[in-house]
């Protein structure tokens, strides 16, 4: 691109951007009215968790962290639909392989204890979900082709867990009488852990198999055996 | 206090605009997805020090970790590629040198 | 006041850095990292609005929003790099077939190896 028209773009993103200056300006010098936070932290003793925004993510703004899942899928259905996957890398050489024999498990391990820990403290289902991803993308740098994930059909079966889970999950409670996605008191607890529970498992397969960038390989060669715990990641 | 506090958080600030501006301006391409992913970690530094420690973990797991690994292999695959036509370029000016 | 401010317009400021090197440069990647940092950009400010100063609980929505936000960022470059990965490999198919209708002997090795690299489908 020719040098006038960049300059030309610079100067107006620049009075755009001295324009929202001015807008937040205003914002923020004004009084605040009544904030979200005062209503979601009143009602946290009702939601079945303690963090604030574990509340917010799986219980207040259900359908927020629904549709989310939804566009995770849409990406990956996008990502699949362009062609079978390009080869993986070599076999690691001996540093990397022992670190990613360290790494992976570590980083389920975190995972899982993220998942739990959303309940009452920072952590989550999104937090687990990207470290089961990562532990998928050491395993691929390190001459996995499939990234440790299970073959197509679970594969298949993994990333719609997330939304198919969050959905049944709904429709249960609808037809039970309490709507969709409102959970009686007793049980939100563990429903929330359900459903983060299915959501980690679905955005960690997914966010793999992004990174392998293409329709999952056929059968795995035999020279790489897959532990067990890998399905997971 | 304040006035220390208000050092601290314009260093932070400096820092992050620095690191996107070198991001934006580098036209290499593993330069610039490095400097990318630096940026995800310092931002999540600073939402850490906003009080976001849940977004924080999710920026530097998700934003700068699984996005930079993303943007990392594309960078190599166009690093590969200039460097295919650099080659193809040598052939072509070795023939018609012949 | 002040210091909400300094952290939102740096929110701003990144939302117009991003913006400019969007739509300025030309390769893909590029594009792609001005998208995310005008993404961060956007992020950034809702934190900031979220601090309600040291030592008050701050605002769990916005958090909550932004989470779902940095998934569907991730998720959108990483649709945007397969489509471009394709996109090259379309580009090279057709390069060498052009190189072979002309017939020029001392290309084909680099086609063979264009090949190897991009499988076709």
């Amino acid at each position: 691109m020719n040098r006038d028209l960049s300059l030309l773009i610079g100067i107006l993103v620049s009075l755009f951007a001295v324009l929202l200056l001015w807008i937040v300006y205003i914002t923020l010098s004004a009084e605040t009215g009544p904030r979200l936070a005062t209503l979601a932290l009143e009602q946290l003793p009702e939601s079945g968790v303690s963090h604030p925004v574990t509340a917010v993510l799986l219980n207040y703004r259900a359908y927020d962290t629904l549709l989310e899942l939804a566009v995770l899928l849409a990406a990956l259905l996008g990502i699949w639909s362009l062609g079978p996957a390009p080869a993986g890398f070599q076999l690691a050489g001996p540093a990397l392989a022992v670190m990613a024999r360290w790494i992976v498990p570590l980083a389920i391990l975190t995972g899982g204890y993220l998942l739990w820990v959303g309940g009452h403290a920072p952590g989550g289902a999104f937090q687990a979900g990207a470290l089961l991803g990562s532990a998928g993308v050491i395993l691929r740098l390190a001459g996995h082709p499939r990234a440790g994930l299970p073959s197509e059909e679970a594969q298949r079966w993994l990333v719609v867990a997330g939304v198919g889970v969050f959905v049944l999950i709904g429709l249960l409670l609808a037809a039970l009488g309490y709507g969709f996605l409102t959970y009686p008191k007793a049980g939100a607890k563990w429903l929330i852990l359900l459903i983060e529970t299915a959501a980690t498992l679905a955005i960690g397969a997914t966010l793999a198999a992004a990174y392998v960038g293409g329709r999952p390989l056929g059968a795995a060669p035999p020279s790489t055996p897959t532990p067990t715990e890998d399905a997971r990641a | 206090m304040s006035i220390l506090l208000l050092a601290f958080d314009a260093i932070l600030l400096t820092t992050l605009l620095g690191l996107a501006t070198a991001a934006v301006l580098s036209p290499e391409p593993r330069r610039a997805t490095m400097l990318f992913i630096a940026f995800g970690l310092w931002l999540s530094l600073v939402w850490a020090r906003l009080s976001a420690p849940d977004v924080a973990l999710a920026e530097a797991a998700i934003g700068a970790g699984i996005g930079g690994a993303l943007m990392l292999a594309a960078a190599r695959r166009a690093a590969r590629r200039h460097a295919d036509i650099d080659a193809d370029a040598t052939i072509d000016t070795s023939e018609d040198a012949r | 006041m002040s210091p909400a401010f300094l952290y939102g317009g740096a929110g701003i400021l990144l939302f117009a850095l991003g913006l400019w090197s969007f739509l300025v440069h030309e390769p893909l990647l590029r594009k792609l990292i001005g998208f995310n940092i005008m993404g961060s950009g956007v992020f950034h400010l809702f934190i900031a609005i979220a601090h309600r100063g040291d030592g008050l609980p701050p605002d769990p929505v916005p958090h909550a929003l932004v989470l779902t936000g940095i998934v569907v960022a991730v998720s959108a470059t990483a649709l945007a790099l397969a489509l471009n990965s394709r996109l090259e490999a379309a580009d090279a198919n057709a390069s060498a077939s052009a190189h072979q209708t002309h017939g020029r002997g001392a290309d084909e090795h680099a086609d063979d190896a264009k090949r190897r690299r991009w499988p076709t489908r």
